[in-house]
């Protein structure tokens, strides 16, 4: 185990440093400078200023060089700072950003399978019975519907119609006037319709995926002759069907890990939520090349350290790939 | 208030996932905005609703402004956005600020001379002015702002103005000198809130770090009390402001980045005030309840729309082409269809109603049957029969490109194709992401004619647009415009502080500009702000509405303010 923690770990890094690399040159190749905000178009620019800004940004320099001093940084854990007008460290803006991003994907995660974990095994189990049926449009809907279309319409109906939930944010203006409890009220109420959206795609996909997978391990044969041993059809669904058929869905969530930053960007957007994705989509449109590549790193180290999760875990559930 | 004068831009949009946030950057800046429309339905509401009113100011309530842009730094020198102006204008006051009829009055400066050879400026400064953290506010500070915009560290977008300078001089605690080179028109508004800083926080700091830049300290009607960021920014009142203490206690400035979130917020009582879109503006706001509960206003903005000829371009170096094209196009047309019918006409590089505007220009009204006549003078016939002019085998034919993500242009260009295909002009259109359309195409001349806006100043001075010798790459005579007379004019214009002849010289550039047509001149947006009726004393004026928002009140019977910060 040990050495195959440490040969993984090798992999990461070099994986890690491709990912940098190639997201360094790429995002620098697209049009643009971070220096245009302040001096595009802006007839009080004179060209000799323009000059100044860039060299200032060290944007003069070959890009290569610029990817030395970057990488030279990042192995001191130095994000570096902001090209944008706020110079803040990249960390800084990361770090405050980080919680509420984690913490509504972790809480979509929960419900995700809470949800669609009972629903796919259902259905399996009664395939094409009704509620297969009504579960079938029911996904199917949430999972076509945009779902910035789908928060408008939630915002319409609770937060304008029946004045139940707060339309966006993630605290209400009195918050610091309340009481612990009243606090986490107000965040619980604003993050309903967050985790919702964010968790309706999710739940339309992994509910599909656990039915597919039960409806495999169903037909197996061992199955059959735990039916045959006379078990009761509960012990058979649950014990044995059900800890096969989750085998894949361990996959799914190590590879779901970079979309918590990237699936963000939407729901973010749409609830005015300060979080990484809001931050990452604005640092692209700025070229904010710092920043786009603190969250890129850190999505990455993410990405693999999902990756790296779902391989232990599978060594943990499945004897034939630990004694591979 | 913390008048910044903006300077001339180019209407660009930073995000471009929203169709018209320019437009709605522009109405909630407390940027210049001009006349207000007081014709037709335009101030219906407000009107009625300010003239009646009878309740007495009280102190207290808070003010909840939306926003989709959220600031970067609340330093003005360095801010480049208009949200981050917005708000540190609140925080800054300048020497001197646009009046309510776009008079250059005094704000933090008393009075000042102007020595006859208009070479000299001399600031008598208000006395007993204290920065919010107690120490009074002198000559030294403005001495220290002005040293540190044009320090060669400092990364600020505003340097030129200042660079023009010969020579600054504190005279004593309450009298600042600065002489130019050559006298210098715009020179007068460039002290605006931009050099005031506080030397002694600052002094030996390196700006570009310093934590002054999201917490700052200033003297202005609204005093800094915290920043969530990508949530909101949350101003207290001043209650020592030289102006007295504004009765509304705390601004609250929200950042919401998707336009329809924010009408739902404002819609439920979230938000207080932000600017419309034109659909809004007509539709979605034309209810009961919106009337009931809420104010809308209606002003021109600062800014401007064109189709602009690259004049290097073989066919548009024929002006009567350029002017049967201008003769093509319903300007009235694309301003019912694109905006609502919520801007107005445009003749020439300014707004309706402001003093450099010449309302006396030709006007090129809509007339195809004298298009086409033009277009036959110089020999553009449809020989072939196909619909199309053409001659000596060539059709007449050229692209338009504009920008993508703002979609008003996307629609204007497209009204404008179908306009000149009615008199046999084969129109292609390129829409182009930003960077590339500024880099590749702009900056290379490779356009035959481009769709474009520029957000203007309150000072007339244009020379960067129109001067010949600003035709090189980067630089902003991009269609390659070039006439002596307006050179000289231009030069005029800004070597004098006498605004009768500068009005003479800018009188005469629009004349030339209608005659020539580098550009035709297509629309002056409105700017739409909305505001909670529950604030009263907002008085509308060319300059916008939120200039005096120190002024603004809640009455105690309407003051909803459950906030204890």
């Amino acid at each position: 185990m040990t050495k195959f923690l440490l040969k993984k770990s090798v992999e990461m890094l070099f994986t890690l440093f491709g990912i940098t690399l190639l997201s360094f040159f790429i995002i620098h190749l697209a049009p643009g400078k971070p220096t245009d905000i302040l001096t595009d178009m802006n007839p009080k620019v004179t060209p000799e200023m323009r000059e100044r800004l860039e060299k200032y940004y060290g944007l003069d320099k070959p890009i290569v060089v610029q990817y030395g001093m970057w990488l030279k940084r990042i192995v001191r854990f130095d994000f570096g700072d902001s090209f944008s007008t706020d110079r803040r460290p990249v960390w800084d803006k990361i770090k405050e950003r980080i919680p509420i991003t984690l913490g509504i994907n972790v809480l979509s995660m929960i419900l995700i399978f809470v949800v669609a974990i009972p629903i796919g095994i259902y259905s399996a189990v009664r395939r094409y019975s009704v509620f297969d049926k009504v579960t079938t449009v029911f996904v199917f809907t949430g999972f076509a519907a945009p779902s910035f279309w789908l928060a408008l319409l939630l915002m319409i109906l609770f937060g304008v119609k029946l004045h139940v939930l707060p339309i966006s944010g993630i605290t209400s203006l009195d918050y610091d006037a309340l009481s612990v409890w009243g606090k986490i009220w107000d965040v619980s109420r604003h993050l309903v319709l967050p985790v919702f959206v964010s968790a309706i795609g999710g739940i339309a996909g992994i509910s599909r995926y656990m039915r597919s997978g039960m409806l495999e391990v169903i037909r197996q044969d061992y199955i059959t002759t735990a039916r045959a041993k006379g078990l009761p059809e509960r012990t058979v669904t649950y014990r044995h069907a059900l800890r096969n058929a989750l085998l894949p869905i361990i996959t799914i969530l190590g590879l779901s890990v970079p979309g918590l930053i990237g699936g963000s960007v939407i729901f973010e957007q749409i609830f005015s939520i300060p979080g990484m994705g809001l931050l990452f989509y604005m640092s692209v449109m700025m070229r904010d090349y710092p920043v786009v590549m603190g969250i890129l790193t850190i999505g990455a180290i993410l990405t693999l350290a999902g990756n790296m999760l779902a391989d232990i875990s599978y060594a943990l559930v499945d004897p034939r790939v630990r004694k591979a | 208030m913390g008048q910044h004068v903006r300077n001339i831009r180019i209407k660009k949009r930073v995000l471009p996932l929203y169709p018209l946030s320019v437009y709605l950057l522009l109405l909630l800046s407390i940027l210049l905005s001009s006349g207000c429309r007081n014709e037709g339905n335009a101030l219906d509401k407000s009107d009625s609703n300010n003239s009646a009113e009878n309740s007495t100011p009280a102190y207290g309530d808070t003010i909840i402004v939306g926003s989709i842009g959220e600031p970067s730094v609340l330093i003005p020198m360095l801010a480049g956005d208009s949200a981050s102006h917005e708000v540190a204008g609140l925080i800054f006051n300048g020497l001197v600020k646009y009046d309510t009829d776009l008079e250059i009055i005094g704000d933090l400066a008393e009075s000042w001379d102007i020595s006859p050879d208009g070479l000299t400026i001399t600031f008598h400064l208000r006395k007993g002015v204290r920065w919010t953290d107690g120490v009074e506010f002198t000559a030294d500070d403005v001495m220290f702002g002005y040293k540190t915009i044009i320090d060669d560290k400092t990364p600020t977008a505003y340097k030129e103005d200042f660079l023009q300078v010969k020579r600054a001089k504190v005279l004593d605690r309450y009298t600042f000198r600065v002489t130019y080179k050559k006298p210098f028109a715009p020179a007068l508004s460039s002290w605006g809130n931009l050099p005031v800083l506080p030397e002694h926080l600052l002094r030996g700091k390196d700006i570009t770090k310093a934590a002054f830049r999201r917490k700052p300290v200033g003297m202005g009607p609204f005093i800094f009390q915290k920043w969530i960021p990508g949530e909101k920014i949350v101003l207290r009142s001043n209650h020592d402001y030289f102006e007295g203490r504004p009765y509304i206690d705390h601004y609250i400035y929200r950042i919401i980045p998707d336009p329809s979130t924010m009408f739902l917020e404002l819609r439920t009582g979230g938000i207080d005030l932000m600017g419309l879109t034109p659909v809004q503006y007509k539709k979605q706001t034309d209810t009961e309840f919106f009337r009931k509960n809420f104010h809308k206003f209606r002003y021109p903005t600062f800014a401007y729309t064109y189709l602009g000829f690259n004049l290097k371009y073989g066919l548009f170096t024929n002006r009567k082409i350029r002017q049967a094209i201008a003769y093509a196009i319903n300007k009235q047309e694309i301003i019912d269809i694109v905006l609502f019918g919520l801007g107005r006409i445009a003749t020439g590089p300014y707004v309706p109603n402001t003093w450099p505007y010449n309302p006396d220009v030709k006007k090129y009204k809509y007339n195809p049957e004298k298009a086409k006549h033009l277009l036959a003078e110089e020999g553009w016939t449809d020989t072939d029969g196909d619909g199309w002019l053409d001659k000596d085998g060539r059709r007449l034919e050229f692209t338009i490109i504009t920008n993508m993500g703002n979609d008003s242009r996307r629609k204007a260009a497209t009204i404008i194709q179908w306009r000149l295909k009615q008199i046999g002009i084969k129109v292609k259109i390129r829409i182009i992401e930003w960077s590339a359309f500024i880099n590749e195409f702009i900056d290379k001349r490779q356009f035959e004619a481009c769709l474009l806006g520029w957000s203007i100043g309150l000072d007339p001075d244009q020379y960067d647009i129109w001067d010949s010798s600003k035709t090189g790459e980067k630089e902003f005579n991009f269609i390659s415009f070039k006439n002596s007379e307006v050179d000289r004019l231009l030069d005029k214009g800004r070597r004098t502080f006498n605004i009768g002849e500068r009005k003479k010289a800018y009188f005469r550039i629009q004349e030339i500009l209608a005659e020539e047509v580098p550009y035709v001149f297509l629309y002056v947006p409105d700017a739409l702000p909305i505001v909670s009726s529950r604030f009263k004393g907002i008085k509308p004026a060319p300059i916008g509405i939120t200039y005096n928002i120190n002024k603004w009140y809640v009455p105690k019977n309407l003051q909803r303010d459950k906030l204890i910060p």
